[in-house]
């Protein structure tokens, strides 16, 4: 049985330069703050949107980034979506794997968010894009 | 610092900022002959896998240059982090504040001087 999760709040960004990255992460962080999440979970959410919005950028030629402040009726959490309109990822399978990168950084990008964060989820087509949405839970 | 580089990290850096600081470290070694690199760490809230990367090459290089690297001051949520993330940052000396860090720094120094006095490979970490 999964619970319902409802928006409370909703703000999207534009994510078309490295710079914007900062920003970003800021205001990811407001909204950690503002559902009553600790430093370590902040810290995770963080680091994993900071993951999420550097594809953004490198893989999908920049795109939109959503935070959202949920609530599953039991907590509060933050939810964030990230949706470009790059060439997509041929096997998410394989992106999910530890050690496989297309790029040049270490691999750990897409197997290492996904541990930061309780709910992950990854929707891709090539030649239209990618979205990725991630859920960290107040005490998640 | 006398043979000693300490920088301070005191922003987030956005991955521009981030190459440009192991270019002008790595210039700084060579430009000071410094011996040893000691990076603080400690008003850094983030470090994700680029982040990392970026320390880790700071501290190859330096040593290709001669010099070792020490980074302080890392935050516990931070480290509870990288880990998770998969990211161990081996190849890096830690150490937990800026006093301890100059102690490795000065003891890793000595090290690698009295390897290199008496046997040319100082190789051994």
């Amino acid at each position: 049985m999964t619970m319902r999760t409802t928006t409370l709040s909703k703000e999207e960004f534009l994510i078309i330069k490295e710079q914007d990255v900062i920003p970003f992460r800021n205001r990811v962080k407001d909204a950690a703050v503002k559902c009553g999440m600790g430093l370590l979970n902040q810290t995770k959410l963080i680091t994993a949107a900071s993951e999420l919005v550097r594809n953004l950028l490198k893989y999908g030629g920049g795109g939109a980034a959503i935070i959202e402040s949920v609530n599953n009726g039991r907590e509060n959490g933050v939810r964030l979506i990230f949706s470009d309109k790059g060439p997509g990822i041929a096997d998410v399978n394989l992106a999910m794997r530890d050690g496989y990168s297309t790029g040049k950084s270490l691999g750990l990008g897409l197997p290492g968010t996904k541990r930061l964060v309780n709910e992950f989820n990854i929707e891709s087509t090539v030649g239209e894009g990618t979205t990725v949405t991630i859920i960290k839970w107040k005490n998640g | 610092m006398g043979d000693f580089l300490l920088v301070t990290i005191q922003v987030d850096l956005y991955d521009q900022l981030a190459e440009n600081l192991e270019t002008d470290l790595v210039n700084a070694v060579k430009k000071h002959e410094s011996k040893g690199v000691l990076i603080d760490i400690s008003a850094v809230s983030i470090i994700d896998s680029f982040m990392g990367r970026i320390l880790g090459n700071i501290g190859s290089m330096s040593r290709i240059m001669g010099a070792q690297t020490v980074i302080v001051g890392m935050q516990p949520a931070v480290a509870m982090t990288l880990v998770e993330l998969g990211l161990t940052l081996t190849g890096v000396a830690t150490a937990l504040n800026v006093e301890k860090g100059m102690e490795l720094l000065r003891s890793k120094i000595l090290l690698s001087e009295g390897l290199s006095d008496d046997d040319e490979d100082n190789d051994t970490e």
